[in-house]
């Protein structure tokens, strides 16, 4: 083992690779369905099988998810695009190649801003996005004599997304991943999750002594399928490398796989019997030429941001760094608060609503924010309603929320009035506080009714507090006494 | 610029291939004849001109994002060697 001392003389390294399916309706370069989870090798045409003759033809969706995602990332969108070839044999790849680009990526020069380790924002550079297709799927375990080809995968389309070596702990990878993912998810161009590799991850990772301004020698790790996973394979494979610098060893460029059971990285191939690609440009598809206008109508449709949503509610609206994560963290849940503080501008009570008693009742639900029957309207009246003094905190949590999922047609003013929730006149408003105090203080009240009548201060404040400062001193006064005094 | 064995060897590697001595000799010639006679081209003088990629200089046209299944899993397994009801079946691959 390598004491802490000593990997901290050390600086990671670390660029990434996302590959993110995208939830086209057909293929990247054929009309055969892009669909998860049907019988193998229903979903293939005579083009995904690689047959003679057949010519791919480029799938307009693609493109457009793919400039979304360089316009998310404040790309440069390239205007020329050419596919390339990449020529590998292997018995998924019917084709012989894969159709993806090479010398003309899509997307150049964009960025990601995360936090890093001590909660300070960074800025991640996006060296490129590129527009592929995936291959098919081998299933080694299922027959115990072969392998078993499906190519229901095999042309759906992908976007590569490759990072600036710009990384440098396992923490700031995992930050960069939930971010890459929420964005996929916002802009509904992939479903991001990893488990079930619609979005899977490759880490570049390297070592260096701190100060150095040399990168070290890179493996690169294949196939990460969970966030988590990433930052457990850097964590080891740094560990790794600088034990063998430590020990006068050198590192060699090579693959390696992950174990998750044992979190460690082991050797797959080494760079020297590495593939030869041998790009060159794939004849069968013409150029596509991506001008200003069509980025301005893509431009148009992006839906808001999450980190753009996250600002507005920490500078406009106040709220705290945590609260506009908790909000952003998921698109519909976003826009239902950004519909719901259309209707209110109470906008502290509009997130302590949404996270409090609209996230527990889905939680609880186990249903997402688009099947919640709740117009953001309806809470925006129940604040109201709170706000006015006519219901307490209190009645609308516990009474007229649940009330309005029993049935979330009615209003929930009609309700308050019908249950005579409503509090009348100021002095049954008043009334709740004071017993709320008096019965959250019992020895003070006896204290009190024994003779230490300076007490009164204290119920006071606490009923201030309570009503925040809109209770009638002269009127709160009065009732304290009738209630305490015997 | 000719073709040696290790360009054989290599070539074949990359294609998952093998071939016997004799083959290999066989292909050397095959190679080496192929790479003189497109060797011919480097007489001409092509300094400062685009490599011509595309026989028609057009915009590509896009496909609509539609759905369109044209053949059954029957027909596509249909010319595999070997093959389940399901899937295409290859020699045991252990690792990519």
């Amino acid at each position: 083992m390598i004491s802490q001392e000593i990997v901290d003389k050390y600086e990671i390294v670390v660029g990434l690779e996302i590959h993110a399916q995208l939830q086209t309706k057909s293929k990247a370069y054929s009309s055969d369905p892009n669909e998860f989870g049907v019988d193998p090798n229903t979903n293939v045409s005579p083009i995904t099988l690689g047959h003679p003759g057949t010519l791919p033809r480029f799938n307009k969706s693609t493109l457009e998810y793919g400039v979304r995602l360089g316009l998310a990332c404040s790309s440069k969108i390239n205007y020329e695009n050419q596919f390339a070839r990449k020529n590998y044999f292997y018995a998924d790849l019917p084709k012989g190649y894969q159709i993806t680009q090479d010398k003309t990526p899509l997307c150049t020069e964009g960025f990601i801003d995360i936090e890093d380790d001590s909660k300070k924002h960074k800025r991640i550079g996006i060296t490129r996005i590129h527009m592929e297709e995936d291959s098919g799927k081998s299933i080694h375990d299922l027959d115990p004599y072969n392998t078993l080809i499906d190519l229901n995968r095999a042309g759906v389309p992908l976007l590569e997304i490759v990072s600036e070596p710009d990384i440098r702990s396992p923490q700031e990878a995992y930050n960069y991943l939930t971010e890459v993912r929420k964005l996929v998810r916002y802009l509904e161009i992939c479903d991001g999750n990893m488990e079930e590799g619609s979005m899977r991850c490759d880490a570049n990772v390297s070592v260096r002594i701190k100060g150095s301004d040399t990168f070290g020698e890179r493996t690169e790790t294949k196939n990460l399928n969970s966030i988590r996973n990433v930052y457990r394979a850097i964590e080891f494979e740094a560990k790794r490398q600088i034990e063998i610098l430590e020990n006068g060893g050198e590192i060699h460029m090579e693959t390696r796989g992950f174990d998750a059971v044992t979190g460690q990285t082991i050797s797959q191939r080494s760079k020297e019997m590495a593939h030869d690609y041998r790009y060159f440009p794939e004849p069968d598809l013409q150029v596509v030429f991506v001008d200003e206008n069509y980025i301005e109508e893509v431009k148009t449709k992006l839906p808001p941001l999450p980190n753009e949503l996250k600002e507005k509610y920490i500078n406009s609206y106040s709220l705290s760094t945590y609260d506009a994560e908790v909000i952003t963290e998921e698109k519909y849940f976003a826009l239902y608060f950004e519909e719901l503080t259309n209707s209110t501008s109470n906008y502290k009570s509009a997130a302590n609503w949404m996270m409090g008693s609209i996230k527990s009742f889905l939680n609880e639900q186990a249903i997402s924010i688009q099947e919640f029957k709740i117009k953001p309207s309806q809470i925006a009246e129940l604040i109201d309603l709170i706000d006015e003094g006519k219901v307490s905190n209190t009645i609308a949590t516990q009474k007229i929320f649940p009330a309005m999922l029993e049935n979330h047609e009615t209003n929930p003013r009609d309700i308050a009035e019908k249950n005579q929730w409503i509090q009348q006149s100021d002095t049954s408003a008043l009334d709740e506080f004071v017993n709320e105090v008096l019965e959250k203080y019992p020895e003070k009240v006896k204290e009190y009714q024994d003779g230490k009548t300076g007490l009164l201060g204290l119920f006071m404040g606490e009923i201030m507090k309570l009503s925040k400062g809109k209770a009638d001193p002269k009127l709160t006064n009065q009732l304290l006494r009738n209630k305490l005094d015997l | 610029m000719g073709v040696d064995k290790s360009t054989v060897d290599r070539i074949a590697h990359l294609a998952k291939l093998e071939f016997s001595d004799s083959e290999k000799e066989g292909i050397l010639k095959d190679m080496n004849k192929m790479l003189d006679f497109v060797e011919q081209l480097n007489e001409v003088d092509t300094e400062g001109v685009e490599p011509l990629i595309y026989m028609v200089q057009e915009e590509g046209d896009l496909r609509e994002d539609v759905v369109k299944l044209e053949i059954s899993q029957e027909e596509a397994l249909k010319n595999a060697p070997d093959k389940d009801t399901d899937f295409i079946k290859v020699p045991k691959v252990l690792k990519k």
